[in-house]
């Protein structure tokens, strides 16, 4: 790739008033589709597909945040989803809380946490982190079972079910999926603007080059320990959601399959974007839906070779893909007007190095 | 007494199969600085091709060795055709992460898919006796697997100490570009290594399976936790650490499950995950390991 030593410009789109004009139009229309889609589809679909779509890239938008933009691989996030969606289960189902309190208890548990295992992984780095929480993942099941008359064990245990308030005269699905999807916007809109600001962009040097951050004054072990606890807090969150959602919880559910699923959702919708998680979390629930199903037990096969293949073809992930995609385009566009390179292309070479 | 003795050989008999799924492992890490979460997998790929051949009439020990001949070839494979296109894991070490999870994936379930999922009977290698010293008794499988291991750490030291193919094994792992540039073909040596490391995996799985006289698809991921912790407390780039870590991981998980009740049987694994976090904490070269500096 070569580097565009264009001036780096504000984002041009407000200024510029035929983009802005574009990027409302579909921002629009994704919203008015994403509020249209309970009422298109039916119950199976919004509960077993969509709500698990929506809860899943909550928690891969905290994992991205760390692995993607702050270059800790943790393969252990499906213990974290775990620990929410046994908080909520318990808190519900033996405490008679209510289904929004248990949020706030999921989320600072998670917080707590987080910055537990976070403070240990300062010390270790890459490929350990990695191999540390891939072991934490594979412990969470079995700790859950140890301890099965609070978690219901290998049995698991079922909570009440989360329904709609009357006055909304929504069906439970529908009231379910626009909680669910109310949090995802919350929580992608803070994950953004918390990228785009000074501490994001503290946690995207401390990945780039920790020494060179170090110089510039920022406190690598402040700002690592505090996005692994973020991070967590999202995971948490999203493991709570899954419970309004489905009201059961048990042992097998947070397995090592999981936190693999969540690492997979950040790196196949893109790794270090900030819809990548939406488009990874879609990709990973989905994909499993299209495969031929013939052959039942050839899926994971086809899965996982997929997965080899993208990461040859397409390390950058499904955003990466689109990003190459339009650069190309633009560029064919840029020569066919002989007007020279664009200026908003440097800027995207800068933005995504 | 008797009962702690016996937990004793068990830990360490246990602690030899970790140790040889570790130098699997090291194998890998060695030449490039990578970890293999694969390991575990492919070793139960292995491992049913070992069982099939022994279905199919071959002896055991037959069986073994031709499994290990197919792995190794199927590592170097898996290397030059998975691994490599990918990039080096100083800076796509998250893509090698989901590459290698996908062969986790893919290759479970593919077992699963043409060997089934219900568990098969695995025979013991080295007979059902057992040899009676005092008032312990030691079974013939467990002198066997150690007897294995140290024949295999003595081969491999001197594969590496006494060969040339060794030396250039070492010395990729120390400079992969001065390597080249003294003539060795560094391709050809890291996928030597994945080989290697899949025939030793091979050897490992069919002494696992031995032990517990059964195979099942699910049994091998916890098998890689313990290597993990066997690997991360004997030094990740070093064979003897890695042996020693073993036994020492073997007998500290089936201490602490046999002795400490809040663990019990089910919580063993945690143990292996605290010797993890313990290690990699307090001397995260482990204990044979050469410490790491990075210069800037």
């Amino acid at each position: 790739m070569t580097l565009d030593v264009t001036p780096v410009e504000p984002r041009g789109f407000l200024r510029d008033p035929k983009r802005l004009a574009v990027r409302v139009v579909i921002t629009l229309a994704v919203g008015a589709l994403l509020l249209a889609l309970p009422h298109i589809y039916p119950r199976f679909r919004v509960e077993g597909q969509f709500n698990v779509i929506i809860t899943y890239a909550i928690a891969a938008l905290g994992l991205n945040l760390l692995t993607g933009y702050n270059g800790q691989i943790s393969v252990g996030h499906g213990a974290f989803f775990g620990v929410g969606a046994y908080t909520t289960a318990i808190l519900v189902g033996d405490h008679g809380w209510p289904h929004f309190a248990t949020l706030a208890v999921a989320a600072a548990l998670t917080f707590v946490l987080g910055v537990l295992v976070g403070l240990p992984a300062l010390r270790i780095q890459g490929l350990y982190l990695a191999l540390v929480t891939l072991a934490l993942a594979a412990a969470f099941p079995l700790v859950v079972t140890r301890f099965s008359s609070v978690t219901g064990g290998t049995q698991g245990m079922r909570v009440s079910r989360f329904r709609a308030p009357d006055w909304t005269g929504l069906k439970d699905y529908q009231w379910k999926y626009y909680v669910l999807l109310a949090v995802a916007v919350v929580a992608f809109v803070l994950v953004r603007n918390l990228v785009k600001s000074r501490v994001g962009r503290a946690i995207i040097a401390t990945r780039d080059n920790e020494t060179a951050a170090q110089v510039l004054g920022v406190d690598l072990s402040r700002y690592k320990v505090l996005t692994f606890g973020i991070s967590a807090t999202l995971a948490g969150v999203a493991g709570a959601l899954s419970v309004f959602n489905e009201p059961f919880v048990n042992a097998e559910k947070y397995n090592i399959n999981l936190s693999i699923t969540l690492l997979v959702a950040v790196v196949v919708g893109g790794a270090a974007t900030i819809f990548g998680p939406a488009w990874g979390a879609f990709f990973v629930v989905m994909i499993p839906t299209w495969l031929p199903n013939r052959y039942p037990q050839l899926s994971p096969v086809l899965f996982g070779g997929s997965l080899i293949v993208l990461m040859i073809l397409a390390p950058g992930g499904f955003l990466g893909l689109v990003r190459q995609a339009s650069g190309w385009v633009r560029r064919r566009s840029g020569r066919r007007s002989s007007a020279g390179p664009s200026p908003g292309e440097g800027h995207d070479a800068l933005a995504s190095a | 007494m008797d009962l702690f003795l016996d937990r004793v050989v068990i830990g360490l008999e246990q602690g030899a199969i970790y140790g040889s799924v570790a130098l699997a492992l090291v194998l890998i890490y060695r030449s490039t600085g990578f970890v293999n979460f694969a390991q575990g997998e492919m070793a139960l790929f292995s491992t049913f091709l070992t069982w099939q051949f022994w279905e199919w009439g071959v002896p055991i020990a037959a069986a073994i060795a031709a499994s290990m001949g197919v792995s190794f070839l199927a590592g170097a494979v898996i290397e030059r055709v998975l691994i490599r296109p990918v990039g080096d894991v100083e800076h796509n070490a998250l893509a090698l992460v989901i590459v290698t999870v996908g062969m986790l994936l893919a290759l479970n379930a593919l077992v699963g898919w043409i060997w089934g999922t219900e568990g098969r009977r695995f025979p013991k290698i080295f007979g059902a006796g057992t040899v009676d010293i005092g008032s312990v008794s030691i079974s013939y499988q467990a002198l066997g697997t150690f007897a294995v291991l140290a024949v295999l750490l003595g081969l491999l030291y001197l594969l590496f100490q006494r060969t040339k193919l060794g030396l250039a094994v070492r010395a990729v792992a120390s400079n992969a570009e001065s390597s080249s540039l003294a003539g060795i073909r560094v391709g050809r040596i890291l996928m030597f290594g994945w080989g290697l490391a899949a025939a030793v995996g091979a050897l490992a799985g069919a002494l696992y399976a031995s032990e517990l006289s059964l195979l099942d698809s699910n049994i091998f991921f916890q098998l890689l936790i313990y290597a993990f912790a066997a690997a991360t407390l004997g030094g990740f780039d070093s064979p003897v650490g890695a042996v020693v870590g073993g036994l020492v991981v073997g007998l500290v998980t089936v201490l602490a499950g046999g002795y400490v009740g809040f663990l019990g049987e089910d919580l063993k694994l945690v143990a292996a995950f605290a010797v993890i976090l313990v290690v990699l904490l307090v001397r995260p070269q482990g204990l044979f390991g050469r410490k790491q500096v990075s210069r800037v």
